[in-house]
């Protein structure tokens, strides 16, 4: 309650820009690594899949 | 107009995986469960594709998928707590801390410690870069929701960094620290 309200304000501001860069950094630490081989087998499963299952003209008639 | 339709969002999924895997790393703590996951969300995503509105922002969509599959599964197996360095501080290299910067390590720490919906929401709103609006959309809360909970996880983090007073938390009781974190993650709050 009694707290010097500008010095506070800005000391805040800039934990908050320092939790923010961190943040980020885990999130871009996460998003460089490699990617497992699973997902691109699944997705080309998947897609081979409907492919199959469309027979043929697969524009046609949505079924 | 054949398969190379690139306005086919089922195209548009391999490119969204990298971003999904680092939510679901940072949701999940571990790598293998994450990727479980990820996998859960794709086969949903495509086989709900039609329900999906072009308009609309497919990573939103598909986070939203995550997100909701984390949580029912989090529901049902109760997971127990790992320990407290985490999967990030276990599998990241390890940076050092430049002025003002913190410590990656006991960074990651800290947020490890988060509880899934604190992590979450920061992660959406302070690093992956989408607005509260957004954000509020894909936890199905309001935006004051997402607001207020975002400020709580700072203080959290900034709480549990002690970064509000010179103290240094991770020096000397690292297990009375973690065993009152543990605690708190094991009732939920």
């Amino acid at each position: 309650m009694t707290k010097e309200k500008g010095e506070d304000g800005a000391n805040r501001r800039a934990i908050r820009e320092q939790i923010d860069e961190n943040l980020k950094r885990v999130y871009r630490d996460s998003l460089s690594e490699e990617l497992p081989d699973r997902f691109r087998d699944l997705l080309a499963q998947l897609k081979a899949r409907d492919d199959t299952s469309q027979g043929g003209t697969g524009q046609g008639g949505a079924g | 107009m054949n398969d190379l339709t690139p306005r086919d969002p089922r195209d548009r999924l391999a490119e969204a995986i990298p971003k999904l895997r680092a939510f679901a790393i940072s949701l999940a703590r571990d790598v293998s469960a994450a990727d479980d996951l990820v996998q859960d969300t794709i086969l949903k995503a495509w086989s709900n594709m039609d329900k999906f509105d072009p308009a609309t922002n497919l990573d939103a969509w598909l986070f939203t998928i995550l997100r909701n599959t984390f949580y029912s599964s989090l529901r049902k197996t109760r997971r127990e707590v790992q320990d407290s360095d985490g999967v990030h501080a276990a599998r990241l290299s390890v940076k050092p801390a430049h002025d003002g910067t913190l410590a990656l390590k006991e960074f990651h720490r800290a947020f490890d410690q988060l509880s899934p919906e604190h992590r979450e929401v920061l992660i959406l709103v302070g690093a992956s870069g989408f607005s509260c609006e957004e954000a509020a959309g894909m936890m199905g809360v309001a935006i004051g929701t997402v607001k207020s909970r975002a400020s709580r996880a700072r203080k959290r983090l900034t709480e549990m960094l002690h970064l509000s007073d010179g103290e240094d938390l991770f020096s000397g009781s690292d297990g009375a620290t973690q065993a009152v974190v543990l605690r708190s993650a094991a009732t939920g709050t």
